[in-house]
C-alpha cells in the first residue's frame, strides 16, 4: 500500500477505527462487551458508535505501548502541531502526563526547583520517585488573595543555593492563568544545566492562539504536560505529553510505560487525534471567539459593579508576566461573599456550574464549546446573586497563600511511621498526607510539612465555608496523620 | 400535491398541517425562519421546526398574553416585550391610548423582517411611534434596567434551544429588578399536558415563584400548540389577578376582543386538579 502524506488534514487514529467499523471484523478479545452487544443497558447509554469503537489493540489500530503505525502518526502529527520534538498521547489524565514528566528527569534524592502551587499530581510523582521539591514562594496578590507566578530573581536564588538541582518545574499558566516568565527561567535553567518543565494542564491553547502567552515548546522547554481536554476540547482524561529535542523521548516513553495502562482507551486517543486536528487547522479562529467572549464577559462583570473581573491589567513584568485572556477568574469578596459561596450558589439556584470557586474568587472556564448566550446567563446570575445575596464583607478570609516549611521529603513522610491525631493536636507535628481543596487542586499542606496554626485556621475556615476539601485518609479532615 | 408541515409535540406525537405553498425558508445567525401557507390555519411562522404562530389562532395567544395584566393593573404606561418579533402582542397593547412607551426586545432581526412581509396583520403595529425595537439579548438588556417598566411581557419561544435563557431564574430575577413597585411580569408557560412540557413549566414555575410574592398561572385553549393547551404565567410585586382585577372598568375601554373577556379572566385562573397538583408540588 501506497504510504499517505501525513499532514495536520489527516487524523489516523480516528481513519484508522473507522476503517475498523467499516471491516465489520468479528470480536474474539477483549473487551468483553464486545461491539456493546453484550452490555445493551450501557450501549442505549452511551450510544452504538460510541461503543463499537471501544476495542482494544490490534495490528490495524496499533498500541499504545510501543506505536509503529497510526498512533505513531497521530504522535507525530501532535508533535508537529505543537512545535515539539515529540508527542506522547497520555490516557490517565494530564496527572500521568506530570508524574511521567518529573520522574523521566529526577530520581531519589534529586532536586527539583518548583512553585509551591503546583498540582498535586507533582508532589504526587515526588513522592513516587524520592526527589526533593525546592519551593520557590510564589509571590501572592494581596488583594485577590491569589497565589502568582514565580519572580526571576526567586528562580535564580533558588538555583544558585541548589546548583545540582535536575530541573525547574512551571506552571504555564496556573489555574488563574498567571504566567511566569517562561523564556527567561528556560535561559536560566539550561545555563546552570537543568532541564525546563512546564506544567500546561491550563495552557493548551497557547500553542494554537494569537495573542496569548508563549507556549513552552516556543520556548524552549524540556517536557510539558498539557490538558487537552481541558481548552482544547478532547475527552475527560486524555492528554499530550511533549518533549523538547534535548530530552531521550525512548527512554521517556519508558517511563510512561511503568506506570500506563496497557489497554490504552481508543475513545480517548481518537478524542486526541480528531481535536489535534480541529486545532491544528481552526484553532486560531477557535481561540479569538474565546479570548473575545471572556473580554466581554469581564466588561460586563465589572459594569454589574462589586466584582472584579481581573485581567490583563494585572500583569507586571514579573510574578505576573503574562496573563491568559481567555481565563475568566471574578474576585468575590467586595459583595461579602467567599469565591466558593457564589460557586455553591450558581449551582444550587441557578443551574450555573462554574470551575471552581475559593475563598476569594471564582473562575469560569471558558472554552472551545462556548457560546455568547451562555455567557449573558453567568453574567446576569452573578448581577442577581449581588442584588439578592450581598452581604457585609467583614470577617471574610482572602489569603490564599501559605509559606510552607519543608521538615522531610515527600517520600519519606508518606512512608514513614505515623499518628493519626485530631486536628487540633497537629500544630507542630509534620504532616504525612495531602490536604487540598478540589478543584483547584493546589495542596495546602503535602507529606513532609511542618503544620501550623495559620494552616489549621485555614483548614477549619474552607471547611466552614463549604469547600470540598480531598487528601486525608480521614475524609472528614477532623483527624490528620502526622510523624510519629 | 399532497404537502405536509409537521411538528413532534413528544416523540411519538406530531401535529400535521396540509400546506399550499413554503412561501419562505431561511437560516438566520440564530434560528431557521419559515412561513407556510394552508388553507385551515393560513399563514404560519415557524422557527426551528417549531410552530410560532398561525394566522388562525395567533388571537388567542395575543390578547391572553395582553390583557390580563392590562385589565388588573390599569396604570400601565411603560411596557417591555421580550420576543414577540411577530408585532402580534405590540398590536394588542396599541389598543390602549394609555400606554405611553413600549420597548420591544428581539434576539433575531431577521424574524422582524419576515413578519412585516408575510404577516403583515401581525406586524401591522411595530412602526407604532410608542414602540421602540431593539436588537440583542434581553439579559444584556434587562442588566440596565432598575424600578422602570409596569408590565414585561416575556413573549419566547420554547425553554428548549435560544430561548432558554428566559426560563431561568436570573431571568426573572433580572425582570422582577426591571419592574415598578406594583409591576407585573407575564410570560408563557408552556403546555402543561405532555411529560417533558410538564417537566420545563413546573420549573420554570417554580423560578417564578422564588422570585415574585404573588405568581399565579391561567389557562387558554391554542390549537397549534402542544396538546392544544397553553398556560401562561402571571407575576406580580403587589397586584392579584383576580381580587385586583376590575371588569367593568375594563369594558369601559370598549376594546373589541375575540377570546378575552372579563368573564373569562377570572375562569381562566380556575385550574383542573392535576395542574394545581402539579403547580403545587414546586411552589
Amino acid at each position: 500500500m501506497k504510504k499517505k502524506l501525513l499532514n495536520q488534514n489527516c487524523a489516523p487514529i480516528y481513519e484508522a477505527l473507522n476503517a475498523f467499523r467499516n471491516a465489520r471484523i468479528v470480536p474474539f478479545d477483549v473487551p468483553g462487551h464486545k461491539h456493546g452487544r453484550g452490555n445493551p443497558e450501557l450501549t442505549d447509554f452511551l450510544g452504538k458508535r460510541c461503543v463499537e469503537v471501544d476495542v482494544n489493540s490490534m495490528k490495524p489500530l496499533d498500541n499504545l505501548c510501543h506505536p509503529i503505525s497510526v498512533i505513531k502518526e497521530s504522535e507525530e502529527l501532535a508533535a508537529e502541531a505543537f512545535g515539539a520534538a515529540h508527542a506522547f498521547l497520555m490516557v490517565g489524565g494530564t496527572t500521568s502526563a506530570v508524574q511521567s514528566m518529573v520522574l523521566s528527569v529526577c530520581k531519589r534524592g534529586d532536586e527539583i526547583i518548583l512553585p509551591r502551587n503546583v498540582h498535586r499530581s507533582v508532589i504526587n510523582s515526588l513522592v513516587l520517585c524520592g526527589a526533593i521539591p525546592v519551593y520557590v514562594n510564589p509571590e501572592c496578590d494581596e488583594h485577590l488573595g491569589i497565589p502568582l507566578g514565580m519572580k526571576r530573581s526567586q528562580v535564580e536564588k533558588a538555583i544558585s543555593e541548589h546548583p545540582n538541582a535536575k530541573a525547574v518545574l512551571v506552571n504555564n499558566p496556573t489555574y488563574y492563568g498567571i504566567c511566569s516568565d517562561l523564556k527567561s527561567i528556560v535561559s536560566m535553567a539550561h545555563d546552570h544545566g537543568m532541564l525546563c518543565l512546564a506544567d500546561e494542564a491550563h495552557g493548551t491553547h497557547f500553542y494554537f492562539g494569537e495573542n496569548l502567552p508563549v507556549s513552552a515548546m516556543s520556548v524552549g522547554a524540556d517536557l510539558s504536560a498539557v490538558s487537552m481536554h481541558k481548552s482544547g476540547g478532547s475527552l475527560t482524561q486524555s492528554s499530550f505529553l511533549l518533549v523538547g529535542s534535548a530530552v531521550n523521548a525512548g527512554h521517556v516513553r519508558q517511563i510512561i510505560n511503568l506506570t500506563q495502562t496497557t489497554s490504552g482507551s481508543y475513545l480517548l486517543m481518537s478524542s486526541l487525534d480528531i481535536s489535534r486536528r480541529n486545532l491544528a487547522l481552526r484553532g486560531k479562529q477557535v481561540f479569538a471567539h474565546v479570548a473575545d467572549l471572556a473580554r466581554y464577559a469581564r466588561e460586563e462583570i465589572n459594569y454589574v459593579g462589586g466584582y472584579y473581573a481581573f485581567g490583563g491589567e494585572l500583569i507586571n513584568g514579573d510574578s505576573i508576566f503574562d496573563y491568559d485572556m481567555t481565563k475568566l477568574s471574578v474576585h468575590t469578596l467586595d459583595i461579602g461573599l467567599a469565591g466558593i459561596e457564589v460557586y455553591d450558589i450558581l449551582r444550587d439556584k441557578y443551574d450555573i456550574q462554574i470551575e471552581f470557586g475559593d475563598l476569594g474568587n471564582i473562575l469560569a472556564y471558558l472554552s472551545i464549546g462556548d457560546r455568547l448566550q451562555e455567557v449573558e446567563r453567568l453574567v446576569s446570575a452573578l448581577a442577581e446573586i449581588r442584588r439578592c445575596y450581598q452581604k457585609d464583607k467583614a470577617g471574610l478570609m482572602s489569603q490564599e497563600y501559605i509559606d510552607p516549611f519543608v521538615a522531610a521529603s515527600p517520600q519519606e513522610a508518606f512512608y514513614a511511621e505515623k499518628i493519626s491525631l485530631p486536628l487540633d493536636e497537629t500544630v507542630g507535628k509534620v504532616c504525612s498526607e495531602f490536604v487540598m481543596c478540589y478543584p483547584p487542586g493546589i495542596p495546602i499542606l503535602a507529606p513532609g510539612e511542618m503544620i501550623t496554626e495559620k494552616i489549621l485556621d485555614y483548614i477549619r475556615y474552607a471547611k466552614e465555608k463549604g469547600c470540598s476539601m480531598t487528601g486525608p485518609e480521614d475524609s472528614k479532615i477532623e483527624y490528620l496523620n502526622v510523624l510519629k | 400535491m399532497d404537502l405536509w408541515f409537521s411538528e413532534e409535540h413528544t416523540p411519538d406525537v406530531k401535529l400535521s398541517i396540509r400546506v399550499k405553498r413554503h412561501m419562505y425558508s431561511q437560516q438566520s445567525d440564530y434560528q431557521q425562519i419559515d412561513i407556510f401557507e394552508s388553507d385551515e390555519f393560513g399563514r404560519i411562522l415557524t422557527l426551528d421546526g417549531n410552530i410560532m404562530l398561525t394566522e388562525r389562532d395567533e388571537f388567542i395567544y395575543d390578547e391572553m398574553i395582553t390583557h390580563v395584566p392590562m385589565a388588573v393593573h390599569t396604570g400601565i404606561k411603560n411596557i417591555l416585550v421580550i420576543g414577540a418579533g411577530d408585532g402580534g402582542v405590540v398590536k394588542e397593547l396599541t389598543r390602549y391610548d394609555r400606554v405611553e412607551n413600549i420597548d420591544l426586545i428581539e434576539m433575531d432581526p431577521m424574524v422582524i423582517d419576515v413578519c412585516r412581509e408575510y404577516l403583515p396583520q401581525n406586524a401591522c403595529r411595530l412602526d407604532d411611534e410608542r414602540v421602540h425595537i431593539h436588537f440583542g439579548n434581553s439579559l444584556k438588556f434587562l442588566r440596565r434596567c432598575s424600578n422602570i417598566y409596569d408590565l414585561i411581557i416575556m413573549d419566547s419561544n420554547d425553554p428548549y434551544g435560544p430561548a432558554e435563557g428566559f426560563f431561568t431564574r436570573e431571568f426573572y430575577g433580572s425582570c422582577y429588578n426591571a419592574l415598578k413597585s406594583d409591576g407585573i411580569m407575564v410570560n408563557q408557560q408552556g403546555s402543561p399536558f405532555y411529560q417533558e412540557d410538564k417537566t420545563a413549566m413546573q420549573r420554570s414555575h417554580k423560578r417564578i415563584a422564588e422570585t415574585f410574592p404573588i405568581s399565579r398561572v391561567y389557562q387558554a385553549h391554542i390549537p397549534t400548540y402542544a396538546a392544544g393547551y397553553w398556560l401562561f404565567g402571571f407575576a406580580s410585586k403587589k397586584l392579584h389577578p383576580i381580587d385586583d382585577f376590575n371588569g367593568e372598568e375594563w369594558k369601559k375601554l370598549d376594546l373589541k376582543t375575540k377570546y378575552y373577556t372579563p368573564r373569562l379572566h377570572v375562569g381562566s385562573f380556575y385550574l383542573p386538579a392535576f395542574l394545581e397538583e402539579c403547580l403545587r408540588d414546586v411552589e
